[in-house]
């Protein structure tokens, strides 16, 4: 254990943010030698490229219904490789269009999401056993207990069907599994001698969860946080297929809705509604293998599951 | 098993139900407008049905003492009318309740013998090729959302292959025997039993594994006992306990579950009047349905509760 100085409190920030690097690379070397996490992590990485680049790739005025040019409802062709719905729009285009919707949605709501989640576990951790974890626990259990899609419409059915809104009630109903975690494992951190420590040498109870408890459970809450993307997509495709989707935007789930919506199922245009579910599929996937990785990274004894 | 257990239990459900009621007076209360005006939003409400329903919430008075005739009313089965049709919330709701139930009851039994018998075999022989299909698939399944496995059975098995009817409860000719209503039921209890699968099969999986490694099962093999013996007899019913508190849990997720499937399959259930509910903002019925949904699951987390209380003594001291 390096002793840190307390006089010079630059160098300190230093051998932290020095332990911290090396922290992170010896994470990565796991991860990295981790196959299903590696395989999530390329194709996230290729969806991620496709979703920044979307722009690029498609001009706003090829998916707007009012100015498609391609032919109703044709299978694949040579100009069409997805083929076209319904208004003639071309499937590939929305489904790229749709990459960088999805994705957006999934990692805001996530954000949010985990914000909460951590504030609350760590708070209900920290104080564990008092007033405070009693009522944040009970509104932890309470929210895990409801059932969340029922929530959700319920939500979305009053806010209205804008994107701010879903990302909004989609971080409302999925909080409360990051917040158990990152309380269990707080619960274990404040037993540490380095915070008994701290609280001795007169430190805060704020200075302490924010510079002693969250650094260490913060691996904890990343990987929660992939996993919580999952969830996010998962959700949102769910709340389009309903009509809950903002009718402005074109997400994977919006396409899915309008495809059934539009007759994809009674005439069989399986092109239009066949790939943007296969894309929820990767990508959910994708962050799942992800997060179970990172998982095993920090927790061994779980590659044995 | 004692009464104080019992009785902690039932207090945290009450408590739970509260909460429960107390989120559903004021969502609808603390969002935009009152609930009127968000009945008005819907623009299908005669004004001598908007002022019934100004009575029947007490919107003149305030905000207590309106929780509280809110409580009341909802304690003697009054959740008030649809605005949609004018009848009462709770005849509608009553009457759309058999089809889900059939449907959730048989999905979910299904998915929990597949998964159990699987997450037996593969928990057993660990890394064995039941082990690894079943858990990439439990993973695979995971990922897809239901509603789109439910397009993709219905353009293969009703559209392509023409085996089975496109949704609904019945054909709309024939009076619609059992046969006729099983076979409209075919493909929405395979879309809700692939989705809940996997949960069983993993927790069958690590309850194997864990057992798997317990001194008595050590006993049965010296005993000379041959492996499907010690499997079948010994490790197998200990390994089911929770899986048997998991299977009571999703029939409290009933609702959750069947919402995009009847959706889907134009089942008519409460899943269906829960999407027709979201198509004419019918909030009443959205109301309703939180409620009911939500004391099912309470409901279920007491009988699971008492239940692994009964049939592991050890709960009773955590």
């Amino acid at each position: 254990m390096v002793d840190i100085q307390p006089a010079n409190a630059s160098s300190a920030s230093k051998l932290t943010w020095q332990r911290r690097r090396i922290g992170f690379s010896r994470g990565w070397a796991a991860f990295r030698h981790n196959r299903r996490g590696m395989f999530g992590l390329i194709v996230l990485v290729a969806f991620g490229v496709v979703a920044v680049l979307s722009p690029l790739l498609v001009s706003p005025d090829s998916v707007d219904p009012s100015s498609a040019t391609g032919t109703p409802n044709s299978p694949p062709t040579a100009g069409y490789p997805l083929g076209t719905d319904s208004f003639g729009r071309s499937v590939l285009s929305l489904l790229i269009v749709g990459t960088r919707v999805s994705l957006t949605v999934g990692l805001a709501a996530t954000v949010a999401a985990v914000f909460i989640g951590a504030t609350f576990g760590l708070l209900s951790g920290y104080y564990g056993g008092t007033a405070v974890d009693r009522v944040l626990g009970a509104l932890i259990d309470w929210f895990l207990v409801i059932p969340w899609l029922v929530l959700a419409i319920v939500m979305a059915a009053i806010l209205g069907p804008t994107l701010l809104n879903i990302i909004i009630v989609i971080a409302v109903t999925s909080w409360a599994l990051t917040a158990r975690v990152v309380r269990a494992s707080t619960l274990g951190v404040r037993e540490l001698p380095f915070v008994e420590r701290a609280r001795a040498l007169g430190a805060s109870d704020r200075s302490i969860i924010t510079r002693h408890v969250l650094p260490n459970v913060f691996p904890v809450i990343f990987a929660q946080a992939v996993l919580t993307v999952a969830v996010a997509i998962l959700s949102e495709t769910t709340l389009a297929i309903l009509g809950l989707g903002d009718p402005t935007s074109i997400s994977w789930g919006r396409t899915i809705e309008e495809a059934f919506n539009g007759g994809a199922m009674t005439n069989g245009y399986w092109w239009w509604i066949v790939p943007p579910g296969l894309a929820v599929v990767c990508v959910t996937l994708a962050f799942t293998l992800c997060g179970y990785a990172l998982e095993e990274v920090l927790d061994p004894r779980l590659r044995d599951r | 098993m004692t009464l104080k257990y019992i009785a902690r239990k039932a207090g945290w459900a009450l408590l739970t139900l509260w909460f429960i009621l107390s989120v559903n007076f004021f969502l609808f209360r603390i969002m935009p407008g009152d609930p009127v005006a968000l009945l008005a939003r819907s623009q299908r409400l005669s004004p001598e049905a908007l002022d019934r329903q100004r009575q029947l919430f007490g919107l003149d008075q305030p905000l207590p003492q309106q929780y509280l005739t809110y409580l009341r009313e909802t304690f003697s089965g009054n959740l008030g009318v649809s605005i949609l049709s004018g009848t009462d919330v709770v005849s509608m709701v009553a009457s759309r309740m058999w089809p889900t139930i059939l449907l959730v009851g048989i999905g979910t039994l299904i998915a929990a013998a597949v998964g159990v018998l699987l997450g037996m075999r593969a928990g057993w022989r660990r890394g064995s090729g039941v082990d690894n299909g079943s858990m990439y698939g439990s993973l695979l399944l995971y990922s897809t959302p239901e509603g789109w496995l439910g397009m993709m059975l219905l353009i293969l098995f009703a559209g392509a292959l023409g085996w089975f009817p496109a949704g609904g409860y019945s054909s709309s000719g024939g009076e619609g025997g059992a046969g006729d209503v099983a076979s409209h039921l075919a493909l929405p209890v395979l879309t809700l039993a692939l989705g809940y699968v996997g949960q069983f099969f993993i927790v069958m999986r690590a309850s194997m594994i864990d057992v798997k490694s317990q001194d008595y099962i050590r006993l049965a093999r010296a005993k000379g006992l041959t492996d499907p013996a010690v499997r079948r007899h010994h490790a197998a019913p200990n390994a089911l306990l929770p899986t048997i508190t998991l299977i009571v849990l999703s029939f409290g997720f009933v609702l959750g579950g069947a919402i995009v499937i009847e959706t889907v399959f134009s089942w008519p259930g409460l899943g269906l009047l829960t999407y027709q509910a979201i198509q004419t903002l019918d909030y009443p019925v959205l109301q309703a349905v939180f409620l009911l949904s939500s004391a099912a699951v309470i409901v279920a987390n007491l009988i699971a509760d008492i239940a692994y209380g009964l049939l592991d003594p050890r709960i009773e001291q955590i």
